[in-house]
């Protein structure tokens, strides 16, 4: 995880659905490169087009509510997302997205001071999201250090592995 | 123990996450390792095997704990399906995961730990999927992760949880004739709201819930997971041991909220003279009373009876009731698709499967089937379905389009038999 992350913006509205980033018929999918050309295709359809690596998502309320399915920030990792801040996220989506190494924020109110395609730099331990265009800055809680350290690691599959390979043998 | 160090007590989600963290007090916002008392996968652990591995884990914490229930694509319907099940089949022998319910003694995922008794009173489980919070009908805390944490699980058997607060809802009244479990969940979400409850535990209590059987509890504590909730737990009383008392897979230790337990919200519900409801597009808090909408003469192309939140013995039973001697309408299609082969199987004995089919329905195997629009029963645009499943967001059966009513089994085949929304008490 970087400290500091900048990138471009894509803003959604509220409540943007697990079925709305990857449609249940691609739940068979597990291909990374595959899944990515689908995300969006229901609730945002020029964004596989038209995302560059390093793009940022902001969204409104309850983001990637709906069902568990990691294909959803899976698809938004392949394709090269930077980062995702959201006034609120659905609680699964949250932690897949964390656990994937995708850094994920909670930032109340950030929505609201995005316009599509504004440049935004975000300050992980700093606690502050600013609209480069406009100066418009809000401040957030950081993540905890537990999830923070999750993210540093990459994500959960590294951290589990330097736990096990910690563990003394049999 | 309550009120200990003049800290408050705890509801039974706090008290779960107590005992499965072995910390005498937790609070609300508190990070906690619990260990796990079950784990399940359904399709989606297919890609929990993959990061299993890269983790350098050798073998499953507990082959006893961990279940895996296919049930979204059952028999495999694409080659995409195919290789998720032969990844889990391979993963299961390796591992010695001897709870596999595969092709001819499946079901879906939820229904299959509720009826093998696989969650009890007390535990903290954990799935594959989002509809995992139906067990906490049992009063267990139950929670849908993704595939790459429950990696973490099998090779661990705990997990990172932070302690939810609880909002209570209190339910008095009697569900009137032709009012059901689903309506009264459909009326929670409606005042409750899809983010209402997001990242907390719902806790049900009060009169009517005491009075609702376990099919019934599994209905609202499912549906918790359309709120956001981590959790919907119900109390442990007689009727939970006497459900599980044949089936329990491994000790019960049940647990209470406290006297003293201290709830984010309380939200109380009447349900004296409440109407049946329907949840309209696009969401399943969109909601209002059936009658209102069956006003409007909505004229349905596909109706589904199935899914984890509607398709047990009991709804199926009621169904076919309702069903008995009449037709579904022309240029209506009727899917019912039980939750569980030994649902099929008892339907098939009761003489229900034949209900349905003189009808013109069609009867399916059990799976998940048209609820996730990735099987069957795919609705194309401009198409109307009503469905007592749980999700109406865009896209959830097919077309991004086509508008999903949720309601009660009963609403669905009066649905069926009129062609357009109605509202079942007027047939029953």
């Amino acid at each position: 995880m970087q400290e500091v992350i900048q990138g471009r913006v894509w803003t959604l509205g509220d409540d943007v659905d697990t079925d709305g980033i990857i449609s249940g018929k691609y739940l068979t999918v597990i291909d990374p490169d595959e899944l990515k050309k689908h995300v969006f295709e229901i609730a945002l359809p020029e964004f596989a087009q038209g995302a560059r690596p390093g793009d940022i998502l902001v969204a409104g309320v309850n983001f990637g509510c709906g069902s568990s399915r990691e294909h959803a920030p899976q698809a938004l990792r392949a394709i090269g997302v930077g980062a995702i801040v959201a006034d609120t996220f659905a609680r699964i989506f949250f932690r897949n997205s964390i656990n994937l190494g995708l850094p994920t924020v909670e930032a109340k109110g950030v929505r609201a001071i995005f316009e599509n395609g504004d440049p935004a730099r975000i300050e992980m331990r700093g606690g502050t999201i600013t609209n480069e265009r406009t100066g418009v800055q809000i401040h957030f809680p950081p993540l905890p250090t537990h999830l923070l350290e999750l993210l540093e690691a990459g994500g959960l599959v590294e951290k589990v592995r330097r736990e096990l390979a910690g563990q003394a043998p049999g | 123990m309550s009120g200990d160090g003049g800290t408050h007590g705890m509801t039974l989600a706090e008290k779960v996450l107590s005992r499965a963290s072995g910390l005498d007090h937790v609070v609300p916002g508190q990070i906690i390792e619990g260990r796990v008392d079950l784990a399940m996968m359904h399709e989606q652990g297919a890609q929990t095997v993959g990061p299993f591995h890269d983790m350098g884990a050798l073998k499953v914490w507990d082959t006893d704990r961990v279940v895996i229930a296919i049930d979204h694509w059952v028999p495999a319907s694409t080659e995409g399906a195919a290789v998720l099940h032969r990844i889990l089949r391979k993963f299961a022998a390796e591992q010695h995961l001897d709870h596999f319910y595969d092709v001819g003694n499946h079901g879906i995922c939820h229904q299959i730990l509720a009826e093998n008794g696989w969650v009890v009173p007390g535990d903290l489980a954990v799935g594959t999927d989002s509809h995992t919070n139906m067990l906490g009908a049992v009063g267990s805390v139950s929670a849908g992760i993704g595939p790459t944490e429950m990696a973490a699980v099998l090779a661990l058997g705990r997990l990172w949880l932070k302690v939810p607060p609880t909002i209570q809802i209190r339910v008095h009244g009697t569900l009137g004739h032709g009012v059901t479990a689903k309506d009264l969940i459909l009326k929670v979400l409606g005042e409750v709201k899809t983010t209402g409850a997001t990242y907390k535990s719902v806790e049900f209590c009060g009169p009517t819930i005491e009075s609702l059987s376990m099919p019934e509890r599994f209905t609202l504590c499912n549906m918790t997971t359309e709120m956001g909730a981590k959790c919907g737990v119900i109390a442990p009383d007689a009727k939970t041991f006497e459900y599980l008392a044949k089936t329990a897979k491994h000790s019960m230790h049940p647990l209470y909220a406290d006297a003293d337990a201290q709830y984010e919200r309380v939200v109380d519900i009447d349900v004296d003279g409440m109407p049946p409801m329907v949840a309209c597009p696009y969401s399943p808090d969109n909601v209002r009373p059936l009658p209102e909408v069956a006003a409007e003469q909505v004229k349905v192309d596909q109706v589904f009876l199935g899914s984890c939140t509607n398709a047990r013995i009991e709804d199926i039973r009621e169904a076919a009731a309702l069903m008995k001697g009449q037709k579904v309408h022309a240029g209506v299609r009727f899917i019912v698709s039980p939750a569980s082969t030994s649902i099929y199987s008892q339907c098939l004995k009761e003489g229900l499967i034949e209900v349905f089919t003189e009808a013109g329905a069609v009867f399916t195997n059990s799976s998940c089937s048209a609820c996730f629009g990735g099987n069957m029963g795919i609705l194309s645009p401009e198409e109307v379905c009503a469905s007592s499943s749980n999700r109406n967001f865009p896209g959830r059966m097919g077309a991004k389009e086509a508008r999903i009513y949720l309601m009660s089994p009963i609403a669905t085949v009066a649905t069926a038999i009129r062609g357009v929304i109605s509202d079942p008490r007027e047939m029953m």
